[in-house]
């Protein structure tokens, strides 16, 4: 079953005719993603073709809305530049579609306030990933965004990340056991799927046993996440945070990862994991050991 | 970003918030020109991006143009936590009776902007805030509502604003909003938001903080960046577009992805503790698709500088096959021979994921007695770390 996104999830892609969306759509197909159309004003009417699966053609839409018309689509998956990714997701909320996977980098953080704002507004019809993520892969069922779809198979590990490539890293060192879905939330200051979302939804389905919850330094949404654990979550969680030697102040790659003040550290999200009885592992290796542990309940 | 004092209060000004008449100077020589203009008392204060600079002797007051000198002389070149005093700004000087605080920031927690607002400003508004939290009012603001009159008259009356100075506030914290907006901030603070003797509410600090993000929306932000303080290898990444940020350790760290590139400065600091503390010496994240010419730039980079002692480098093949990471670094090597660099420093690399096994088969062939290949993250960190405690 996996959370937000199975076999039937029906994927659009924003900014599908792109070299971005090209390359990944065709990526996703791959994965057998079930990627039903593209949205481009410019392009409305054209077809796409794919050399992938023996061939796909894919129809480019107008809108948002007339795409999910269409075809029943009820995921989108957005690779616009960030000048334009407002109104991309703007246009998402306003279609109603349930799932909108926003892997665009460098968005300006009042932008996403702005969307985010507007998605809450209209009453949170649709859950929004990121922006600056890597999307969110159900593997063997549906892939949408950039997580390759080959390192791991199905499994029953739910993952919840900040950061793709240590993502990657743990899919890898996990593969023999496999995951149920795998959620890249992204490292903005400003996301529109939290750990907590995550890790309520693993928590309620019933294809996962255990989570893996990937963290780094800024903000307190660990912190926020262990509240949550404590009274909320019975299934086993092992973390990772990245950042302990990270200096106070520098940017370090994601706009969200920076120590301000006292706040933020790698330290304290840590002790706030542990003190609710999560393990934390001091590398991601050691992270993945102690998850096997887990697993074959020794 | 964060900017500096004046060219927050230069943004403040711009945006038709009230602000005292002043000027930044690098020289003696600017500052009297400035002082004359301004006539009278001044004060003076160090340019500087950290707190506590009024208690370091970065902040004095001066009766007169000669005085104002003097003490611009004294700050100049003056040593504040660290951060060489480059720019003083003087501006004319005003009776404070009392002294509020005002901001706008981005609520990371609750994804939407804070309007922080009280009367018991200053130096001990932290303080303030950690021990009478009730004595500093938090009021959340709509992305898309803003900030109008109404909204405005609602800080003022949360924060409990004296009366006769509300008609004067309410158009500030407008106006600051404004700001705010169309800067592309992530903080705007007026501390101390002060009232003089003569009742007239004035800004008397700025701190800005601006979105980078931003920036192709405001073609006019590149030039608030100092360039001077700017690590020169920092700049030299720049000019490269790789994410780089120089640190004091020994070990050069490249590796693909935000997160991992954190997680191996980490991993290296711990392998560090048993080899004579050795520590990352950068942070370089070249990206998903880590092309020959990607590498060699940031080969070339670290390389360069010159309290690196080993190389490591970590990548996990996601998107990007390791065959073509290990193709990249062979030739990112070549390059560099053929640019006339000297490579002279171990480097061990590390590559897993997609393709690793081909990955690894291309620097096996290649042979280059400088890299060495180990197949675990930890365990290559152990190597690189053990490499710059034996360089010394």
């Amino acid at each position: 079953m996996a959370i937000w996104l199975t076999k039937d999830s029906k994927v659009i892609v924003q900014g599908m005719t792109g070299s971005e969306g090209m390359k990944h759509t065709r990526r996703m197909l791959a994965a057998g993603t079930a990627v039903v159309g593209g949205v481009n004003p410019r392009k409305a009417g054209q077809k796409v073709s794919f050399d992938v699966n023996g061939g796909t053609e894919l129809p480019v839409f107008a809108t948002v809305a007339d795409a999910m018309a269409a075809t029943g689509a009820d995921v989108s998956v957005i690779f616009v530049p960030p000048q334009f990714t407002k109104d991309a997701v703007i246009e998402a909320i306003d279609a109603g579609i349930p799932l909108a996977v926003v892997i665009t980098e460098g968005v300006p953080v009042q932008d996403t306030a702005a969307f985010w704002a507007y998605n809450v507004a209209q009453g949170q019809r649709t859950r929004i990933i990121g922006p600056n993520c890597p999307g969110i892969a159900s593997p063997g069922a549906s892939n949408a965004g950039i997580i390759p779809a080959d390192i791991t198979g199905p499994g029953r590990i739910g993952l919840v990340s900040k950061s793709g490539t240590l993502t990657y890293q743990l899919m890898y060192e996990l593969r023999d056991i496999g995951f149920s879905t795998c959620v890249g939330i992204g490292g903005d200051p400003v996301i529109g799927t939290t750990h907590i979302d995550a890790l309520a939804a693993f928590q309620a389905d019933p294809e996962t046993d255990a989570i893996v919850m990937i963290g780094e330094i800024g903000g307190d949404a660990e912190e926020r996440a262990a509240e949550f654990i404590k009274a909320n979550v019975t299934k086993p969680v092992v973390a990772y945070i990245a950042g302990f030697t990270a200096p106070p102040g520098k940017t370090m790659g994601h706009a969200g990862a920076i120590i301000s003040g006292s706040a933020g550290t790698a330290a304290a999200k840590k002790a706030a994991l542990e003190a609710v009885g999560v393990k934390v592992g001091k590398t991601p290796s050691e992270t993945a050991r102690l998850m096997r542990q887990i697993m074959s309940g020794s | 970003m964060d900017l500096y004092e004046y060219q927050g209060r230069e943004l403040f000004e711009r945006h038709g918030l009230p602000v005292l008449s002043g000027g930044v100077a690098t020289t003696p020589e600017e500052a009297r020109a400035i002082a004359e203009r301004l006539g009278g008392r001044v004060v003076v204060k160090a340019q500087v991006k950290v707190g506590g600079r009024g208690k370091a002797g970065g902040v004095k007051l001066a009766e007169g143009v000669d005085e104002a000198v003097a003490r611009a002389t004294d700050i100049l070149g003056m040593d504040i936590k660290g951060h060489t005093v480059k720019k003083v700004m003087l501006t004319v000087t005003a009776d404070i009776a009392e002294e509020y605080y005002l901001s706008y920031l981005l609520d990371r927690a609750n994804r939407t902007f804070l309007c922080i607002a009280s009367v018991a400003g200053g130096m001990d508004i932290e303080q303030v805030a950690a021990e009478t939290p009730e004595r500093v009012a938090k009021i959340p603001i709509d992305a898309n509502v803003g900030v109008d009159e109404a909204k405005a008259r609602e800080i003022v009356a949360a924060a409990k604003f004296p009366a006769e100075v509300v008609e004067q506030v309410v158009p500030i914290a407008v106006r600051l909003w404004q700001a705010f907006i169309a800067e592309d901030a992530t903080l705007v603070e007026v501390n101390p938001l002060a009232r003089t003797t003569e009742g007239t509410v004035l800004c008397l600090d700025a701190k800005v903080s601006l979105d980078d993000n931003a920036r192709f929306r405001h073609a006019d932000h590149e030039a608030l960046v100092d360039r001077a303080a700017v690590d020169p290898l920092e700049q030299r990444a720049k000019e490269k577009h790789l994410n780089y940020v120089k640190l004091d350790g020994e070990v050069g760290v490249i590796g693909n992805g935000a997160g991992l590139v954190m997680s191996t400065l980490d991993v290296v600091a711990y392998a560090g503790e048993s080899y004579g503390g050795v520590k990352p010496a950068n942070f370089l994240d070249i990206g998903g698709g880590a092309s020959a010419a990607v590498m060699a730039n940031g080969l070339e980079i670290v390389l360069s500088d010159p309290s690196v002692r080993s190389v490591f480098v970590n990548v996990f093949g996601g998107i990007t096959a390791c065959d073509e990471v290990a193709n990249g670094i062979v030739q990112a090597l070549a390059l560099l021979a053929e640019r006339g660099e000297k490579v002279d420093k171990p480097i061990v690399v590390r590559l897993d994921g997609n393709n690793a096994e081909a990955g690894r088969a291309i620097l096996d062939a290649a042979g280059n007695p400088l890299v060495e290949r180990v197949d675990t993250m930890d365990g290559a960190a152990r190597r690189a770390a053990e490499l710059a405690a034996a360089g010394v």
